[in-house]
């Protein structure tokens, strides 16, 4: 990807010797970031709209925070600035959208600096990290801060459905029966987990929006969408066979399919091309990893959701999958 | 001059934890506060430095065959003592300190430098060489020891710095934030041991 923003800047003036495929692509960094951060704005808008001032405060500075510490690590290292490129950008949003929309304004910032600095530019940059840097920074925030992470105060919002705590909170702590009561029934339960009139992180309200956003990616071609339907199928068939507490199927796939961060993680964390495996095959062991830690997490761990850990647990092994999933050579029986 | 070398590779260059990368154990469980760190690094600078004298003495007198299970009675035996004297004289920091303090026995830079220094080298070179490579030990766990506990608490050495509105990152004083933090010490030291490797060879050139 980044070879090929390269081949995008320094086709006019230098003669470029690489190796083979020779492919021109008109798609740079550039392009594709700022393709996925405009597939992230229906949901943002949303989230502004629906949490208020608060979410909009999270997501800016988040975004804004990531940006600055990519400049300055860039001018420490010496190298060229690309913040034009929107990876930070992203970066820094998709960090937000994993915070509640009401934290401490360090916390975007810590996790802005984590990402940045010591997820990515710590490990050499865009495309040598290991783990996706949004996540890291979650999950380091999740582990120092833990009650600002999880306190859903009751938000000041237009729509007045919402509950103080998450659904998959409520799963955890409550059980299933006391879930429908929050929401009335089950179809209202669902057509709020759709339209996302619930409470949650910023970017885990509505699976609807973050699904256009997703199907969006997969029609322009820059996300491959055996991913994100592996890793949700896995988590609605695990949680089918073994959610319920009556038995072998009686669980209910399609809450835990639309709960949580699963949505805009299957869409656009495990989608992320540096972290993840290379080829077809090794996406679908990746997302069908990834969609079973969840659900181990979810079922039987100690936290209501584990999608950013399961992801990260499977970026440790993508160089492993990789490894073992290599595509023959031409001509190779 | 020469004895300066000897002494002063432990510090930075040949480093016990952050270089050499031995000795992991405790820079992980005892730097959630400076007052056990800087316990444990005095502690294995004692051992160290008195095992690798003991060794020295012993060196020409010992069958080879036999030689590990002398290092490990010596180190025992001086365990013993500083244990026992931590107990009398330090009674809190010996209950926090707890296990490790035992486990000192099994510390694979005591024993390397033993094998390694001590069983080849007079008494005088060895006794710096322990001693420095305890400074060296002490250095990276006052660091390790510093930046978690101002991070996770706020505080260094029970001196509350950053005042009561600090909200503590308590991944600091919990076991991953050990790891992550001493992973990218390592990277920092072994960028600064190539920096000094390379400035080295630019004067080595010029002087030939």
């Amino acid at each position: 990807m980044s070879e090929q923003s390269i081949h995008q800047e320094d086709r006019q003036t230098k003669l470029l010797v690489s190796s083979s495929p020779h492919i021109l692509s008109n798609d740079s960094t550039r392009k594709i970031m700022w393709t996925v951060i405009i597939a992230l704005v229906p949901a943002i808008v949303f989230a502004i709209y629906y949490f208020g001032l608060p979410a909009f405060q999270t997501l800016a500075i988040g975004g804004i925070s990531a940006v600055v510490f990519e400049v300055i690590v860039q001018k420490i290292r010496r190298k060229p600035i690309t913040v034009s490129d929107g990876s930070a950008l992203l970066c820094g949003l998709l960090l937000a959208m994993c915070l509640p929309p009401q934290v401490p304004v360090y916390l975007p910032i810590v996790g802005s600096f984590l990402a940045i600095v010591v997820a990515k530019h710590a490990m050499g940059g865009l495309g040598q990290n290991i783990f996706n840097p949004a996540h890291i920074g979650r999950a380091a925030l999740m582990v120092s801060w833990p009650v600002a992470m999880t306190s859903w105060t009751k938000m000041q919002s237009v729509v007045d459905t919402v509950t103080t705590a998450t659904p998959l909170n409520i799963l955890k702590m409550q059980g299933y029966e006391a879930l429908i009561d929050t929401f009335g029934s089950q179809t209202e339960m669902y057509k709020a987990l759709f339209f996302g009139l619930r409470n949650g992180s910023i970017g885990e309200t509505s699976a609807f929006l973050l699904l256009i956003g997703g199907v969006f990616l997969i029609y322009k071609r820059y996300i491959d969408w055996v991913a994100p339907v592996c890793m949700i199928a896995t988590v609605g068939i695990l949680t089918w066979l073994f959610g319920g507490s009556n038995g072998i199927g009686s669980g209910d796939p399609l809450f835990h399919m639309m709960a949580g961060g699963l949505i805009i993680g299957a869409f656009f964390m495990i989608t992320d091309y540096v972290t993840t495996p290379i080829t077809r095959k090794g996406k679908i062991i990746f997302a069908v990893g990834a969609g079973t830690i969840t659900v181990i997490i979810r079922l039987i761990g100690g936290y209501p959701e584990g999608v950013c850990y399961s992801i990260l647990l499977m970026n440790c092994v993508t160089p492993l999958i990789d490894r073992f999933i290599q595509p023959g050579q031409y001509g190779r029986k | 001059m020469q004895f300066w070398k000897i002494f002063s590779k432990g510090l930075i260059l040949e480093n016990p934890i952050l270089v050499l990368a031995l000795s992991l154990c405790p820079a992980l469980a005892v730097t959630s506060s400076v007052a056990t760190a800087l316990t444990m690094g005095a502690t294995v600078t004692f051992v160290i430095t008195c095992n690798n004298v003991v060794v020295s003495i012993v060196r020409k007198w010992i069958n080879p065959k036999v030689r590990v299970p002398v290092y490990i009675i010596s180190i025992a035996t001086i365990v013993t003592i500083a244990s026992l004297v931590l107990q009398a004289f330090l009674p809190l920091l010996y209950k926090d300190l707890g296990i490790y303090l035992e486990l000192v026995v099994v510390f694979a830079i005591i024993l390397a430098r033993a094998e390694v220094f001590a069983a080849k080298n007079s008494v005088v070179r060895s006794f710096l060489d322990g001693f420095g490579m305890g400074c060296g030990f002490i250095i990276a766990m006052l660091i390790i020891g510093v930046i978690r506990e101002l991070l996770g608490n706020g505080s260094i050495l029970g001196f509350d710095i950053l005042g009561a509105n600090y909200p503590a990152a308590l991944i600091m004083v919990l076991p991953p934030g050990a790891f992550i933090l001493i992973g990218y010490l390592v990277a920092l030291f072994r960028l600064i041991v190539k920096k000094w490797e390379k400035r080295q060879k630019v004067r080595e050139e010029a002087l030939s």
